[in-house]
Parts: C-alpha cells; sequence; structure tokens
C-alpha cells in the first residue's frame, strides 16, 4: 500500500524546482510577464532537454512513457514557478495522440512532440462557454474544417492543433493554410489564450477522438488542479516570507496572532488536499471507474481554494499587494486562469453531482 | 502509487471477518448482561491477536509486532462489525501506553490488565478553570505528607469522573520552580475521602464531563509516574498518544453519505431536495473537503506503514483543525435539510457519540456535538498557532 510519492517522483519534483529557481526566477519571470509572450523558446528548451515535453509519449515515440500522476506533478511545480510555458495544451495534445491517435498518426506526430521540436496545443472551447466534448459543434466536411475556437492556450504558438469536434471528436489540424490565430490578450500572461479561426482548414481526424475526448478532459481538469495547488502554495510561502520580514507596531506581522492563524488557515486550506489531485490522476492511470468524478473533484475544490488563497495572498501583502508591481499578480491571475479553463468550480461541482447519482 | 493492501493483508482481513461474524453473540452467550458479553468478545479478540495487538501479553495485550496496516483493517472492520475491540476510553487509549513508557514494573503489572480488561476505568485531570490552553499554568497542588501526596484544587472537563474507579492527573508538587519543571503526573483513587465530583451538563443536554474537587484527598507516594517535577514530559506522551482514540477512520465518510441520504428523502417544494441545484451545489461543494480527508488519511497512512511519518508531518499537523471543521459543516448541512424540525430539542442519549441513525433528531444533535472536537484536545486557535510556528516557521508570539 503506498499513497504517496516515489523517489524517482520526488526526484522530478526536485529538478523541477531546481529548473524554475535558476531558468526563471523572479526577476526572468517578470520581464516575461511584462513582454505578455507566455513563451520562450530558451525555457521550453530546457524543459524538452529534461524529457517534459514528452513526459507522457511512450518510449517508442522518444518520449518518457510516464504516466498523468507524473505529468500532474511537473505541472504542480509549474504553477508553482508560474512557468511561462506551453505545456498544458502541450502535453494534452500529446495524450490525444496516445489516447486516440492512429499508429500512422502517432509515428508522424509523436517524436517531434516528445523532443519538443514541435508545440502541440488542443482547442476545446467554443463561443458560448461550450467546454464539454458534448457542446462541441464545429463539423469536419471531406478533410476540411471550419468554424471558430476560443481560449486556445498557447493557440498562437502551435504547430499542431488537436480541435474538439461535433459529436465529441477530435481532428488534427497544423498551422497554415486556413488557420487564422489572434491573441486574446489573456489574463494569465504566462499562459497566453488565443482565438482559433479554421476556415476550410486541412484536418484529419483521430480515429478513436470520440473515445477519448472524456478522458482528453479529465486529464485536462487534473493538470489544472495540479497547477492551481502548486500556484496556491507558492502564493503561500512568498506571504509567509513576507510576514515574517514586514514590521509594523515594531514587530514583524507574522508574530500578531491574526496573520500568523490566516497563513495557518491559508496552508491548512492547501495541504490536506494535495491528495485529491494525486487521487485523480492516480484514478486515471489505473482506476477508470473512479477516474471522471476523482478529475472534477480535484478540479473544482483546489481551484476554488486556490482563489481563496490568492485573495488573502493579495490582502496580507497589503496596499504592496495591489500594484503591478508586486509579484502576487502573478500567481494570482494564474489561479484565475485555472478556475476558469476547461469550466468554472460550481460547473464541475453540478457534474460531479450527476456523476454520483444524485 | 498502489492502493491495494496486498495479498498477506486481504488474507487477514478476511480471516478477521470470519472472526468478527462471532458477534453479536449467540445461544446461551446472548443472554448475560450487555457488558460481560463485550468483555468475553473483547477477550477471545485478544486471544487471537485483534485486541491490544502490539501491547506486551504480560500486562493483558496480545504480544504481536507492531503493524499500522493491519491496526487499521482492525479498526475498519470492527467499526464495520459494531464490535468490541480496543477501548478507545482514556484508560486503555491514553493512560495504558503512557504507562507502558514511564511507568514502574510494579505500577505496569498493578494497572494495566485491569485497565485493559476495562475492569479499571479512568478519567484524565488536566484542565483547570484557570488552566486551559495554557495548561502548564496548573494550580492543584500535591504536597507529600510522609508516605502520601495531599491533594487540593479543582480540575475541570474531566470526561467520565463519575464512573471512573481512576485519576491521572497533572499536580503542581514543586513551589517555586519554573512552572513547566513543578509539576508530576499521578494516579489518584476516585473513591479517596477528599474527593468529590460535580457532573457539569453539555450543551447537547448530555452529561460526560465533570468538575472534580480536591480538598486533602491522600494518594499513596508510590503512585506517581516518572520522577517529581517530570510529569510535563510524561503528559506530552499522554497527548501523544491521543490518535490512539481516533474511532471509526470511516465516520466522517459515513456521517456524509448519511446527509445525501437525508437530501433524498427530505423534499423541497414537492421534490426530493437532492434535485434543488443550491442543495447539489452545496453537498458538491462539501465532497471536495470529505474526500479531502479521506485521502489525507490515506496519505498519513501510507507514510506511517512506510515508516516515512516525517513526509506527512504537515498533514499530520493540519488534520485535526481540518476534519472537526468539516464534520461541522456536514452537520450543518444535514441540520439544514431538516428545516422546521431543527427548532426541537434531540432526544436525550446516553453516550456522546456521532449519531448515525440519520432521523432529525441525529441531525440535531450531530450539530451540536460537532461544536466539541473543535475544542477537545487541543482549541483550534491553539492548533493554528502550532501550524504556524511549528509547520510555517512564524515566529513565536509573546507569552510567559
Amino acid at each position: 500500500m503506498h499513497f504517496g510519492l516515489t523517489e524517482e517522483q520526488e526526484l522530478l519534483q526536485e529538478t523541477l524546482r531546481g529548473f524554475v529557481a535558476a531558468e526563471c526566477p523572479p526577476p526572468r519571470l517578470r520581464e516575461l510577464f511584462e513582454a505578455g509572450r507566455g513563451h520562450d523558446p530558451a525555457l521550453w528548451k530546457g524543459l524538452a532537454e529534461m524529457g517534459i515535453a514528452g513526459l507522457v509519449v511512450p518510449e517508442a515515440f522518444g518520449g518518457a512513457g510516464l504516466e498523468l500522476l507524473e505529468l500532474a506533478l511537473v505541472a504542480e511545480q509549474l504553477g508553482a514557478g508560474a512557468l511561462p510555458a506551453p505545456l498544458l495544451g502541450h502535453s494534452l495534445a500529446c495524450l490525444a495522440l496516445v489516447l486516440a491517435g492512429s499508429e500512422a498518426q502517432q509515428r508522424r506526430w509523436l517524436p517531434a512532440l516528445a523532443s519538443g521540436e514541435q508545440i502541440g496545443s488542443v482547442a476545446f472551447a467554443e463561443d458560448g462557454d461550450r467546454w464539454e466534448p458534448g457542446e462541441w459543434s464545429l463539423r469536419t466536411e471531406s478533410g476540411r474544417l471550419r468554424g471558430r475556437k476560443r481560449h486556445v492556450p498557447h493557440g498562437a504558438d502551435a504547430d499542431l492543433l488537436v480541435v474538439g469536434t461535433s459529436g465529441g471528436g477530435l481532428a488534427l489540424v497544423t498551422r497554415g493554410a486556413g488557420v487564422r490565430a489572434e491573441d486574446e490578450r489573456g489574463i494569465d500572461r504566462t499562459r497566453p489564450v488565443a482565438r482559433l479561426d479554421f476556415e476550410d482548414a486541412a484536418c484529419e481526424a483521430l480515429p478513436g477522438g470520440s473515445a477519448a475526448s472524456a478522458r482528453l478532459r479529465d486529464a485536462g481538469l487534473v493538470l489544472l488542479a495540479a497547477d492551481a495547488f502548486g500556484a496556491a502554495w507558492q502564493l503561500t510561502r512568498m506571504t509567509i516570507d513576507y510576514a515574517k520580514t514586514r514590521q509594523q507596531f515594531g514587530q514583524p506581522i507574522a508574530q500578531f496572532q491574526a496573520v500568523k492563524h490566516q497563513l495557518a488557515n491559508m496552508a491548512t486550506s492547501l495541504e490536506p488536499a494535495r491528495g485529491l489531485f494525486w487521487y485523480a490522476a492516480h484514478a486515471f492511470d489505473h482506476l477508470p471507474q473512479e477516474a471522471e468524478r476523482a478529475a472534477a473533484i480535484a478540479k473544482h475544490h483546489l481551484t476554488d481554494r486556490a482563489t481563496d488563497v490568492a485573495r488573502q495572498a493579495v490582502e496580507l501583502h497589503g496596499g504592496l499587494g495591489f500594484t503591478w508591481e508586486c509579484d502576487v499578480q502573478i500567481w494570482f491571475k494564474r489561479a484565475m486562469f485555472d478556475r476558469a479553463f476547461l469550466g468554472t468550480p460550481e460547473q464541475h461541482r453540478a457534474r460531479c453531482a450527476d456523476l454520483g447519482g444524485w | 502509487m498502489d492502493l491495494r493492501y496486498g495479498e498477506e493483508y486481504e488474507a487477514f482481513r478476511a480471516e478477521l471477518r470470519e472472526f468478527l461474524a462471532g458477534w453479536p453473540l449467540t445461544g446461551d452467550e446472548a443472554k448475560l448482561p450487555r457488558a460481560e458479553q463485550e468483555r468475553i468478545f473483547r477477550k477471545r479478540g485478544i486471544e487471537r491477536g485483534y485486541v491490544y495487538r502490539d501491547f506486551p501479553s504480560q500486562y493483558g495485550g496480545s504480544g504481536q509486532p507492531h503493524d499500522a496496516l493491519k491496526d487499521r483493517i482492525i479498526l475498519e472492520e470492527y467499526a464495520r462489525a459494531g464490535a468490541p475491540g480496543n477501548r478507545l476510553d482514556q484508560g486503555a487509549g491514553l493512560l495504558a501506553p503512557t504507562l507502558l513508557e514511564f511507568g514502574s514494573e510494579v505500577q505496569k503489572r498493578r494497572f494495566l490488565p485491569p485497565t485493559l480488561a476495562g475492569t479499571m476505568r479512568w478519567c484524565q485531570g488536566y484542565s483547570e478553570p484557570n488552566a486551559g490552553s495554557d495548561l502548564a499554568s496548573l494550580q492543584a497542588t500535591a504536597t507529600l505528607d510522609g508516605d502520601a501526596w495531599v491533594l487540593r484544587g479543582r480540575k475541570i472537563w474531566t470526561s467520565n469522573a463519575r464512573e471512573a474507579d481512576m485519576m491521572f492527573g497533572l499536580f503542581r508538587t514543586e513551589q517555586g520552580a519554573p512552572k513547566h519543571a513543578g509539576i508530576s503526573y499521578l494516579l489518584v483513587d476516585m473513591k479517596s475521602p477528599g474527593i468529590e465530583v460535580r457532573p457539569l451538563k453539555q450543551m447537547t443536554g448530555s452529561m460526560e464531563f465533570n468538575e472534580v474537587f480536591f480538598d486533602g484527598a491522600r494518594t499513596p507516594a508510590e503512585n506517581i509516574v516518572g520522577r517529581r517535577g517530570e510529569g510535563w514530559a510524561v503528559s506530552r506522551a499522554t497527548l501523544r498518544h491521543e490518535r490512539n482514540l481516533i474511532g471509526n477512520p470511516k465516520l466522517l465518510g459515513a456521517q456524509f453519505e448519511l446527509l445525501i441520504s437525508l437530501a433524498r428523502r427530505v423534499r423541497r417544494n414537492g421534490r426530493p431536495a437532492i434535485e434543488d441545484p443550491r442543495v447539489r451545489d452545496r453537498i458538491a461543494e462539501l465532497e471536495g473537503y470529505v474526500r479531502a480527508v479521506e485521502t489525507c488519511n490515506l496519505r498519513m497512512l501510507s507514510a506511517t506503514v512506510r515508516g516515512e511519518e516525517l513526509k506527512a508531518m504537515l498533514p499530520m499537523m493540519m488534520i485535526k483543525l481540518y476534519s472537526t471543521d468539516v464534520m461541522q459543516q456536514v452537520a450543518r448541512a444535514a441540520y439544514d435539510l431538516i428545516g422546521g424540525d431543527g427548532l426541537l430539542e434531540p432526544d436525550p442519549r446516553e453516550e456522546s457519540v456521532y449519531d448515525l441513525t440519520g432521523t432529525a433528531s441525529g441531525a440535531i444533535y450531530n450539530y451540536l456535538f460537532s461544536l466539541g472536537p473543535a475544542i477537545a484536545g487541543g482549541a483550534s486557535n491553539i492548533q493554528r498557532n502550532i501550524i504556524g510556528e511549528r509547520g510555517l516557521g512564524l515566529p513565536r508570539d509573546l507569552r510567559r
């Protein structure tokens, strides 16, 4: 019986922590945030060299052949670092090919995605806040795709797009003729979102698409939950550091019980709930009966907690916390992305009630 | 990750279930008084190695090697069967492991067997009217007079003091010593002259608590555990063992299931309440917390089983504050579902435990009862201080 991390998994997290600290420390993060690009080829290359780009790609296609749990542990660290990198959409595109692609499609695309040489992303949302596979309406006709997708993560950077189509199907589209990407000016400057217009773009269906799209959504929910968890803990740590140094009334404010207890509450709202995303990732990998609900619970609960913690982090930083120059806003907006992307906590609570047969 | 317990442990569980099918007792044994039936079945459990598992057999335990996973399986299965297993009272749960660690051989031989058997019952004499969270400021005194300690002062919130045969308590024996260094851990016969017990009624209507007054009561000089002035350290060990009092690990889950079944039964606007979107949202939100507690328990169990407790220090520090709050929220949601029936007093009951009947009266009782655990064994704001200072490295606040 083991509900915890293996040494390899701990090492993976430690490596990521070290990478973030060395390659994207706060001053560099601030530069990238101000530039608003959300993507730094050097950072992406560094992640790819560590095998992160192909973490869930089978070894036969040049990946690491690991599971969603490892990917979620990486997502936690990326959230903690608010790392500007296209990993969310990229990993989901890889998973889409793994779960639903033909062997020919896998052979053609996975090696370049696994090496990070090509960037993938997923296009789910449509106008009207329609995220769910059953709500997708884009149609493919004789290998051509028409219509609009919204909020595509790193949509302007992606070479390959996995697009949700009517009936919950999935289609592959490469960047080029008939694909127009418009930056949406996303709130989270570490993960830009784009509007994509397809005008008779060449596409090919993933044969297992309609069977896999719900699972792909679940994987996304787990990764968002993990990212939110990492971001919220980082905000808690930043606020602890601030409260230990900020002096008022002749003492560090962390010594006041009002502040100490608020910090204790922030941490206590997070740490006991860490198991939610662990469990959801493990269920995705090994307990298929429980996977869908566990993913929805992790997403609604952890993104909600991250929202609460982020609000308190701003408050405890005082006036400074409300400024553009304070880094708290970077993670606050990261948490906003995790909350709104793929549906709000409320929407997932409604799904949980339905799935629970209530 | 692997959530399976493994073949050896599943075989252990199957064997245990077979044994537990023997409860309730049948035939002539079923006609015996309840307490006698429990004594018989508990004795069988000790002989089979299920009850007081890793307690030495010469003191009344099973003498088995420690195994956290087997402990968990036993806890789960005994709870499922409703069978009498380890006593979860102050004697077997708190005093016995403390004596095992600090007691003299004579004390162990004299007190442990009847304590585990349940024939010697104990109460805990720690808190005083002016020493709650700041326990070390306690003022009840013990003065050595010949071969006996003479006790004066007052203890409060003493559960089961009326039924108890003995008390283990903290008394100030070293006047003038710094507050933590002046305390000794004494064992006191509750039938001694000079002890008066007055019941305190709780807001639930039950009378579990008491005040205990000492006015010159005497206890033999040898009834000290550890040395003079070491009582604080000994009492810390008792607090460590308070987790032995954790009852059914699935209690919160059971309360949550009760909440759902209540929401199915109760009607709102002519329809089952569970169809109301606001009710669904509230229950789904609570489920996030309930599953968090469950996965946190899994994580702590896993760390204990693998000897990696250090990896779970933070959740272990937080789980009391966290889970008592979740339990309150679940109890309040159930209370809200019963609507106007919530205006009524709950039926009186004998035992101070969560109600699992799913009735309206049970929901009211649970709502009131759920307030207690957030105070007992270290109130929530004390927990927040511990989490802040020891868990998060925040500066200690000023206190004497």
